[in-house]
């Protein structure tokens, strides 16, 4: 009971992107407190190895009426963001691409270990998110765009898919598997240039010698993961810690868990020493102040900060 | 000055009949039509097609349109012995590197397999097309699409397109990946020795696992899937998303 209770506690100051994206009350809610601060998730219970991860339906298990097109319809925007969404996604990624799997596989942030944990009570500024409002967040930064509002057709969809995924989780209770399961900081420490060589040996053949990806006519095949195609420097994968959680369970692609500790953060370290879109959040026009307010204290990341004689956060457009 | 210039330019003009033989224009669709200048180099159109698409019966690939740099790797490969064929391998032994480069760039600029835009195609559990839409990722198998491309394309030099490819040489090449397993002698049958895989040319192993963690019945089942997807007249239209 009372584990419960710190767990929702915890699970309140996760949600990266609170807030942010209602319109209504930004621009009090920027100034008033650090509700918006990117908080990363906390850290899923380990799977017992006795234990399987949650298993959620098969897609055979969509029912053939209303409900199901609505879920369909999430998966289909899901994987297709900005082919079907387009207005609402700035760069050139899709939900799909950190959320392996199409949302199921764990250690990816699976949305069956996520929709059954809001709304997220957080105690730091005494409100509450909803998944809707956790969405939103993934819109304006993962996705460098715009986050369509709380009641339309497109978060419907995708609200309807994490709950069909999440048929037989238990409610407010974190699942293992859930997140990205990061691994511990190396000892001693990370190392950009050793990151760059595991890059060029094992993900540049897809991810592209700038960071660019891969496309086949306009559709991307390979995401980017720097420059203006890719997510923003709001967005939680920014984090050198959440990316090499991502890395290491999913990358390189179809063999995961092949890197180690180190040569995850390493690699982490290398694409997000790397520009990128601007946090949306810029702070009077100033990275330092961004920095102080946004970045400081949320896990480790390199905004604002000096890599090669060059401080890092100025944006691409 | 313009005295001195003169004599200069024709006498590099003059450079390429200086040139040995063999380094003379290789013209890569007369290695096509008639083989390379070593006889045990065959003519490719012999087993390749007319049109390069191959020969579907046979398990002859389809090399018309594939990227080039591909195909030079793969004759590197059979060279090499990265890449066993008891067929391919004195052909690409018997190629010079300046043949090898000729005909893979006179492939490379033949037509590209076209696949027409479909339907957002819903594929079943258990069916060819699920394996190659949608993976099976507990067992770390990504779906084919997401390497080889929308519609099995290709992308890039790297993943080469199985749109194209007829199913019996899709499913030689998975179990070229994987080899066979020992077989242990029973009191009626002889013990069957292990055959290691006989294709280990892969970048990065990227493609070893997954045909060896895939199911006979997969193998076969997203090897017609692929081959079913047939060749369309309309261009691939590169101006489309292409849907997962
Ligand atoms: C660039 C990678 C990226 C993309 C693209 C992306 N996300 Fe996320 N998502 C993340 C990260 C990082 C987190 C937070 C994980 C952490 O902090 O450990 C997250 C968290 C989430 C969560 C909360 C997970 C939980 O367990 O509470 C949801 C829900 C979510 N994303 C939905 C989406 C949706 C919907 C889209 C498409 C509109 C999307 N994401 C696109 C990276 C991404
Ligand atoms: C075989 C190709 C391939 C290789 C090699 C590969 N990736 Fe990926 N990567 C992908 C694909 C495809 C996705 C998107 C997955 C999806 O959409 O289902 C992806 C997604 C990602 C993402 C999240 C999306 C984004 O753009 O931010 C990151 C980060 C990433 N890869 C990093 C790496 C790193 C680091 C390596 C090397 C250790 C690597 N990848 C190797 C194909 C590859
Ligand atoms: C006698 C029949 C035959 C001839 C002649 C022949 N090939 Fe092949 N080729 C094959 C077969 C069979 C394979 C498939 C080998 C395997 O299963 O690994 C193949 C495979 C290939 C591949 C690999 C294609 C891929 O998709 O990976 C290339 C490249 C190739 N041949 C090039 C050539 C060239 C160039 C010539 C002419 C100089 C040629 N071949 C002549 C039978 C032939
Ligand atoms: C992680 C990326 C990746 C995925 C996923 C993937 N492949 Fe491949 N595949 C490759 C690469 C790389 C090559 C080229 C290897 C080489 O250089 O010879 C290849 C080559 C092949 C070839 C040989 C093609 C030829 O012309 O000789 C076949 C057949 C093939 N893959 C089938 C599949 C099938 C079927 C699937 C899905 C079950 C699949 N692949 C999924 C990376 C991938």
């Amino acid at each position: 009971m009372k584990n419960a209770k710190i767990l929702a506690a915890l699970l309140g100051s996760i949600c990266l992107f609170a807030g942010i994206a209602q319109a209504a009350d930004t621009a009090n809610t920027l100034r008033n407190s650090r509700l918006d601060d990117q908080t990363q998730l906390p850290k899923a219970p380990a799977k017992p190895v006795s234990q399987q991860y949650f298993q959620p339906p098969a897609d055979t298990d969509i029912p053939n009426n209303a409900f199901g097109e609505l879920v369909r319809r999430g998966q289909d925007l899901f994987m297709n963001t900005k082919a079907l969404a387009p207005e609402y996604v700035g760069n050139e990624m899709n939900c799909v691409n950190c959320h392996i799997d199409r949302g199921r596989k764990a250690n990816s942030a699976p949305l069956w270990a996520a929709y059954p944990m809001y709304p997220a009570y957080r105690k730091k500024n005494n409100k509450v998110n909803t998944y809707v409002e956790r969405m939103q967040g993934c819109f304006q930064f993962s996705m460098n765009g715009k986050p369509p509002a709380a009641d339309s057709e497109i978060l419907t969809a995708l609200t309807t898919y994490a709950y069909w995924l999440s048929t037989g989780a238990p409610t407010g209770k974190a699942l293992p598997g859930r997140g990205f399961d990061e691994p511990p900081p190396p000892k001693g420490g990370y190392d950009i240039a050793r990151g760059k060589a595991v890059y060029e040996k094992q993900c540049q053949l897809c991810h592209g010698e700038n960071g660019e990806g891969k496309k086949v006519g306009v559709t991307s095949v390979f995401p980017a993961l720097w420059g203006k195609d890719s997510y923003n420097w709001g967005a939680g994968m920014h984090r050198i810690n959440t990316a090499a959680g991502f890395i290491q369970h999913n990358m390189p692609l179809g063999r995961g868990e092949t890197l180690s500790d180190q040569e995850a953060w390493d690699v982490a370290a290398y694409i997000n020493s790397h520009e990128r879109p601007q946090d949306p959040r810029l702070v009077n026009g100033s990275i330092d102040e961004t920095r102080k307010r946004y970045h400081a204290d949320d896990g480790v990341n390199l905004y604002g900060v000096v890599v090669n004689g060059k401080k890092l956060g100025q944006g691409v457009q | 000055m313009r005295k001195l210039i003169t004599p200069l330019l024709s006498g590099l003009l003059l450079l390429p009949a200086l040139l040995p033989l063999s380094a003379q224009a290789v013209d890569g669709s007369d290695i096509m039509q008639k083989g390379g200048a070593n006889p045990a180099a065959m003519p490719c159109i012999t087993c390749h097609g007319t049109d390069g698409k191959g020969m579907a019966a046979a398990g002859f690939p389809r090399l018309a349109g594939l990227p080039e740099a591909y195909i030079a790797k793969q004759l590197a490969d059979f060279k090499a012995g990265r890449r066993e064929n008891a067929v391919m391998q004195p052909i690409a032994q018997s190629l010079t590197p300046e043949e090898v480069a000729a005909v893979a760039k006179a492939y490379a600029e033949l037509p590209k397999v076209n696949i027409k835009p479909g339907p957002v195609e819903r594929p079943q559990p258990g069916s060819g097309a699920w394996i190659a839409l949608r993976g099976a990722w507990e067992r770390n198998i990504p779906e084919c699409t997401l390497c080889h491309g929308p519609a099995g394309v290709g992308v890039g030099d790297t993943f080469p397109p199985l749109a194209g490819q007829s199913a019996l040489y899709i499913e030689n090449q998975l179990k070229a990946w994987r080899g066979t397993k020992a077989v242990a002698a029973t009191r009626k049958t002889k013990a069957v020795a292990a055959v290691p895989p006989s294709r280990r040319n892969d970048p990065n192993g990227l493609m070893a696992h997954i045909a060896v963690d895939l199911s006979e019945a997969e193998i076969k089942a997203v090897s017609d899937y692929f081959a079913g997807l047939g060749e369309s007249k309309e261009a691939f239209d590169e101006s489309q998303h292409r849907l997962r």
